[in-house]
């Protein structure tokens, strides 16, 4: 070229001047507002869920008064589901046929009967009102909540309804003192949304099925990534890694059919849906997101940290445990993270497998009913607008609040020193 | 033949198809240092990992002939790698210390021997530190993250983190390379210090540190041992014109 000639400016103004490429502005823009949108889009769905539950904030006091009265006035066990004599009894939470005269159609704060215009969304009559009865099914088979022919405990309430009202009248002025109990029983005359036994009941879950699940998936990742040979890692990896897209209403038809009926003959507990199916279930869809994301983090933990512990007379496993696990500590971390999240949120393996029964006890072989599976079961049901619905609403920005909370607390908190602790300060 | 501590009989190494190490003879004596120099991809590394079986990780390796150390053959079916590998430690030409705290790397190799006495393993790191000539740089931040030292320092280290398993031959692949010259001079002297209580193997590409640090020198070229002999015999005379091309710079 002609660099040789020395009168030739190479740096000029106007050569180095700065130009205005479109394309890496248009570029970056879409992938920056695609970036901010999903943001945003998350963001907005917390905001309307969030929305959702308002109500129960601002109403919580009359709600509470009316339901005092209620329960004042019918003092029979109207959350017996299931369990009542005669279809005369029969309250109008019963899924079944009832008789229209007797019928209390979905009152949750207990308004006099006279009064009463339930759910007349435009102007229905009381009589052609027929609340919650889908179908004319007969009280006999009525089974509520027994999925695939299993005889579920009818839940039969404590026949508490006068002391509690005492108990009510003394102290419940806001709706956290309902949503702080343990009775979550939202159909009913005298509806209660106690979340703990929920709560209790989620967190057993998730607790077991991580148990199972974490050191399974983290081991099967150690093997593959440290052991395995090129072609066994090669077939292996795969196939776990399709699991994670088997859906998991086959997980959980598993569950319900197979394993429920397998792991009561070894255990003999009473109830055959319980805590215990419903997190091996949840185990089997967590173990592939965790084993995946395990797996990567191991691998690309850099060779050389391999040889050098080799080098220095570690054995093959001694370099797993005490060199390659620690240094893929924060993938793993986040991998066990994802798999608290799938389980925290996972809808239809607990509707399935869990016997969704909103018990408070810490035994692993009762039956629990978690929070996404109180949504699945019973958004359908609900009224728009009323507490049932906006506690379920609550429930959701519950998960949502607990999803962040967890990935909040596991980035700035434990993540940190998880690193500190095993890869120095 | 005491003071031989390394027998090489024919070893000829293959990585799959390709024989990269061609009949390779040498005895290497104890107590000593030893240079292994010659032109890049000659197959200095790919030796010096012979010595302790690191090439066992790479599967498509295959070698024949004999490696006799102290005159057991270490390639025999009876003999344990992790045992070979305790007594023969190695430094990698890129240091490569754990992602963990300065003295959880020091303390590695005796933790995985089975000693867990807090005070044994403070004597440990102490005494591999200071015979790393690093302990005065390190003492007061031995809780640290090995990775934020600067290079010279990890890779004095990684020499700390080999003495403290105590191995009876140290191999060192390029130690220097990525050192700025003071650091290599530290790491020369070392190796000069080292020698009373261990043999050891070097590789470089630096003539000068090949003539300063080591007793005899190996010149390989294209997979086979052309020339063995005293340093300063290498140097001064050598008998093949290949060795001599080399060492004075007009190879090619
Ligand atoms: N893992 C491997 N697979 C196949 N061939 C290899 C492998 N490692 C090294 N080789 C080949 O073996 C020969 C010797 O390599 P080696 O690394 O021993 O050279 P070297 O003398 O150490 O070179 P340098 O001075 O550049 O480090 C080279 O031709 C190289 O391409
Ligand atoms: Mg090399």
């Amino acid at each position: 070229m002609n660099s040789q000639i020395p009168s030739k400016q190479n740096f000029t103004k106007e050569s180095l001047k700065k130009q205005f490429r479109l394309s890496e502005f248009l570029a970056e823009k879409i992938i920056s507002s695609v970036a901010f949108l999903s943001i945003a889009i998350i963001f907005l769905i917390f905001i309307f869920v969030f929305k959702e539950s308002l109500p129960i904030f601002s109403q919580g006091k009359e709600s509470v008064k009316t339901e005092i009265q209620q329960s004042a006035a019918s003092n029979d066990k109207p959350e017996s589901y299931g369990g009542s004599e005669t279809s005369a009894e029969l309250q109008p939470e019963s899924y079944g046929g009832v008789e229209k005269e007797e019928l209390q159609p979905e009152s949750y704060g207990g308004v006099e009967k006279e009064e009463l215009q339930p759910e007349s969304y435009g102007g229905v009559e009381k009589e052609d009102l027929q609340p919650e009865s889908y179908g004319d099914v007969k009280k006999e088979d009525l089974q509520p909540e027994s999925y695939g022919g299993v005889e579920v405990e009818p839940l039969v309430a404590d026949d508490n309804s006068a002391e509690s009202t005492e108990v009510k009248e003394e102290k419940s002025n806001s709706i956290w003192d309902s949503l702080l109990t343990a009775d979550w029983v939202p159909v009913s005359e005298n509806p209660r949304f106690g979340l703990l036994s929920l709560l209790i009941g989620t967190l057993k879950v998730t607790i077991i099925s991580m148990l199972i699940a974490g050191p399974i998936a983290i081991l099967a990742a150690l093997y593959t990534a440290c052991f395995a040979s090129k072609r066994t890692k090669e077939i292996i990896k795969p196939i776990i890694e399709m699991l994670a897209a088997f859906p998991s209403v086959v997980i959980g038809f598993f569950a319900l059919m197979v394993m429920a009926t397998f792991f009561q003959d070894i255990f003999g507990y009473d109830s055959r849906l319980n805590a215990f199916v419903g997190g091996i279930a949840m185990a089997l869809a967590s173990i592939p997101i965790i084993y995946t994301i395990s797996e990567d983090a191991l691998s690309s933990v850099p060779k050389t940290y391999t040889e050098a512990s080799l080098a220095l007379g570690a054995n093959k496993w001694q370099t797993a445990f005490y060199v390659v696990l620690p240094a893929a500590t924060p993938g793993i971390f986040a991998a066990l993270l994802l798999g608290v999240g799938r389980v925290f949120g996972e809808t239809m393996i607990a509707l399935m497998a869990t016997g969704n029964a909103a018990l408070m006890s810490a035994n692993p072989f009762e039956s629990v009913r978690t929070f996404a599976a109180t949504i699945g079961a019973e958004m359908a049901e609900t009224v728009f607008g009323e507490t049932h619905y906006s506690v379920l609403f609550f429930i959701g920005s519950l998960l949502f609040i607990f999803s962040f909370g967890l990935n909040a607390l596991a980035e700035f908190y434990v993540k940190g020193r998880l690193i500190k602790k095993f890869q120095g300060k | 033949m005491k003071d031989i501590k390394i027998q090489v009989n024919d070893l000829s190494l293959y990585y799959g198809e390709k024989k990269a190490l061609k009949e390779i003879t040498m005895q290497v004596p104890a107590n000593k240092v030893t240079a292994l120099i010659g032109p890049s991809g000659c197959g200095k590394s790919t030796f010096l990992r012979c010595i302790n079986r690191m090439n066992d990780l790479i599967p498509s390796v295959s070698i024949t002939g004999q490696m006799l150390v102290e005159g057991v053959d270490i390639y025999d079916k009876n003999v344990d790698v992790v045992n070979i590998r305790k007594k023969i430690g190695m430094v990698f030409q890129k240091s490569n210390p754990f992602p963990k705290s300065i003295y959880e790397n020091v303390a590695y190799g005796s933790r995985i021997n089975g000693i867990n006495d807090k005070r044994e393993l403070d004597e440990i790191v102490e005494t591999s530190l200071r015979q790393a000539a690093i302990w005065d740089e390190l003492k007061d931040r031995l809780g640290d993250s090995a990775l934020g030292l600067s290079g010279g320092q990890q890779q004095r280290l990684c020499i700390a983190r080999t003495l403290a398993v105590s191995p009876d031959i140290i191999l060192m692949d390029e130690p220097a390379s990525a050192l700025d010259p003071i650091s290599t001079s530290k790491i020369e002297e070392l190796v000069h210090e080292l020698k009373e209580q261990y043999t050891i193997i070097i590789v470089t590409h630096n003539m000068q540190q090949a003539a300063r640090t080591s007793d005899h020198t190996a010149f390989f070229y294209m997979g086979e041992l052309i020339e063995m002999g005293k340093t300063n015999d290498i140097f001064t005379k050598p008998e093949k014109k290949q060795t001599e091309d080399y060492i004075t710079g007009r190879f090619g």
